[in-house]
């Protein structure tokens, strides 16, 4: 029998089984990412993609299977502070009464005493994530004065103050301006040198073909996973969305 | 005339500070509202308005068994505060009854409970302040119960406010970089089980889910910043307790349906005049006239 080397690997899933109740959101489930791969999940809503950055987070448990993240635990995975989430702007509530460089410095917290009291490294790391995203000028606005770019951003900021090696992005170009739109495409092809692994959902096909290496199509289960340019085709996208044709998703242009 | 009026404030003050028993009452009650007004601001973010009323109702049966069996009452009422919670938790998780529908019905449970068993039991407990608080007949054991409960949700939540604004504003972060999420939630809660049983010596059982919304929800109004936000809950909370006592001794009027009143009063005034948010937003009117 063939022994995996997880050590290859950053994030391994396992035929990963997740239920709320009794009601089934995602079975069967598998994933491999090494690192410098970036990876499109792509489904229809309630396919199971909030789902699958859940169970890789830890935020839900999973009833079956089996989740490496760099050969250990979730559990230690979280410890070390290895998976940054970069959440849909619809969910979190603009509204809180909080800072650009108060969220940015969250994502310092999981490093940091009990206190939470940030060191010189800290404050070092969240300015230097705000100079990337390009907000400087905006250190401390509430994040319900920014716009939906500025406020994807910010989380992206938090990601890259956490310093961690796997990002996972729940629709990254949903409700983004242009300007923004760009500045995350840089960011990716430098995460992307850097070593980093990026699992990232959208609805955007066009997006998929421009960044992503491997695109794991999900329907509640795996529909399709492999390198963008094989797996990517019309039927099993069609799969994917219940018999609706690509067409009508790529838009005219495709 | 002014001389006159000016006397008047002044014993409108001082007098009643002459009485040992209003010294107490604004003392007691000011810690009472710091520390609910304190907690406000993480109960109104985290959409916990319910929640809070739910506990402070069902801790009712905890405080009727506690005083019939000679415990310090909010040991009682702590037990019950957070099994309500357990509760509402578990039917939610085993049925498919709404979770609104249960809070209502679990807390209204445990409060019908508490009224009954106050009907039988008999003993000394007095329903009414129970009830509708009785700041200005606080005991000293009360007093000593009081400011050690009231530091130690103070310390807690100033231990972890960092932490708990976290929680109440992207769990899921938090749960991703490693801070243990179910911990934070029985804290929250914890702390508003204790808050629930100091304010409702002030204020009473009914109104006790006031002291612990309308501070938050006034200070959300009137800033972006949560280190403000958690100042001026407190203040409005302080001050609202200190003019509802006043006016309840001038006036003669219920203390604790006063204090909450006085809340309510903040709040409008911030409805209505807050300079970001408030209706006739007072930063537009005052730049109309420069």
């Amino acid at each position: 029998m063939e022994t995996i080397n997880y050590q290859n690997f950053r994030i391994e899933a396992e035929n990963i089984c997740v239920d709320y109740n009794g009601k089934v959101a995602l079975y069967d489930a598998n994933l491999r990412l090494k690192p410098g791969q970036i990876c499109g999940l792509v489904g229809m809503n309630g396919a199971g993609k909030t789902t699958f950055f859940n169970a890789l987070t830890g935020f839900v448990n999973i009833s079956k299977g089996k989740i490496r993240i760099n050969g250990e635990s979730v559990r230690s995975a979280q410890k070390d502070q290895t998976i940054a989430y970069v959440p849909q702007n619809e969910g979190i509530d603009s509204q809180f009464p909080i800072s650009v460089w108060e969220v940015v410095m969250m994502g310092r917290y999981g490093s940091m005493n009990v206190f939470r009291c940030p060191r010189e490294s800290d404050v070092q790391a969240v300015k230097d994530a705000i100079e990337r995203v390009d907000l400087t000028d905006h250190l401390s606005t509430p994040i319900g004065n920014l716009s939906g770019g500025q406020r994807k951003r910010t989380f992206l900021a938090r990601a890259i103050a956490q310093r961690a090696s796997i990002l996972l992005l729940d629709e990254p170009f949903s409700g983004v301006d242009i300007r923004t739109e760009k500045l995350i495409s840089e960011l990716f092809i430098q995460f992307k040198n850097e070593g980093k692994t990026i699992l990232l959902s959208t609805h955007d096909m066009i997006h998929v073909r421009e960044f992503c290496d491997l695109v794991l199509l999900i329907n509640k289960t795996v529909v399709a996973y492999g390198e963008t340019s094989e797996v990517f085709t019309p039927e099993n996208i069609t799969t994917t969305f219940g018999g609706i044709s690509p067409d009508s998703l790529f838009g005219p242009e495709s | 005339m002014e001389l006159c009026s000016f006397l008047t404030l002044d014993s409108f003050i001082k007098d009643p500070l002459t009485h040992d028993f209003m010294r107490k009452a604004l003392l007691m009650s000011s810690l009472v509202a710091a520390v609910c007004g304190f907690l406000s601001s993480y109960l109104t973010l985290k959409g916990w308005a319910l929640m809070g009323d739910a506990v402070s109702h069902s801790v009712m049966p905890g405080v009727v068994v506690a005083y019939a069996l000679g415990l310090p009452f909010s040991l009682g009422a702590f037990i019950f505060g957070v099994g309500s919670v357990a509760l509402i938790g578990f039917i939610k998780q085993k049925s498919r009854v709404k979770e609104d529908t249960v809070i209502g019905l679990v807390f209204t449970g445990f409060f019908a409970l508490g009224i009954v068993l106050v009907s039988k039991i008999k003993s000394n407990i007095d329903l009414h302040s129970i009830l509708f608080g009785s700041p200005l007949g606080i005991s000293l054991s009360d007093v000593k119960q009081t400011i050690f409960i009231s530091l130690l949700v103070v310390i807690l939540l100033l231990i972890f406010r960092k932490d708990l604004m976290l929680y109440c504003f992207d769990p899921r972060h938090a749960k991703t970089v490693g801070i243990n999420v179910f911990f934070l939630h029985y804290l929250l809660l914890t702390c508003l089980s204790l808050a629930a049983v100091v304010g409702l010596q002030s204020v009473g059982i009914i109104l006790v889910v006031a002291m612990l919304i309308t501070p938050g929800a006034t200070a959300y109004l009137l800033t972006d910043k949560f280190d403000n936000m958690t100042v001026i809950s407190v203040l409005s909370a302080i001050i609202s307790s200190l003019i509802g006592i006043y006016v309840s001794f001038w006036f003669d009027l219920e203390t604790g349906g006063s204090i909450v009143l006085a809340q309510t009063f903040i709040f409008l005034f911030a409805f209505l005049f807050a300079p970001r948010y408030g209706i006739f937003k007072l930063k537009k009117l005052f730049a109309g006239y420069k």
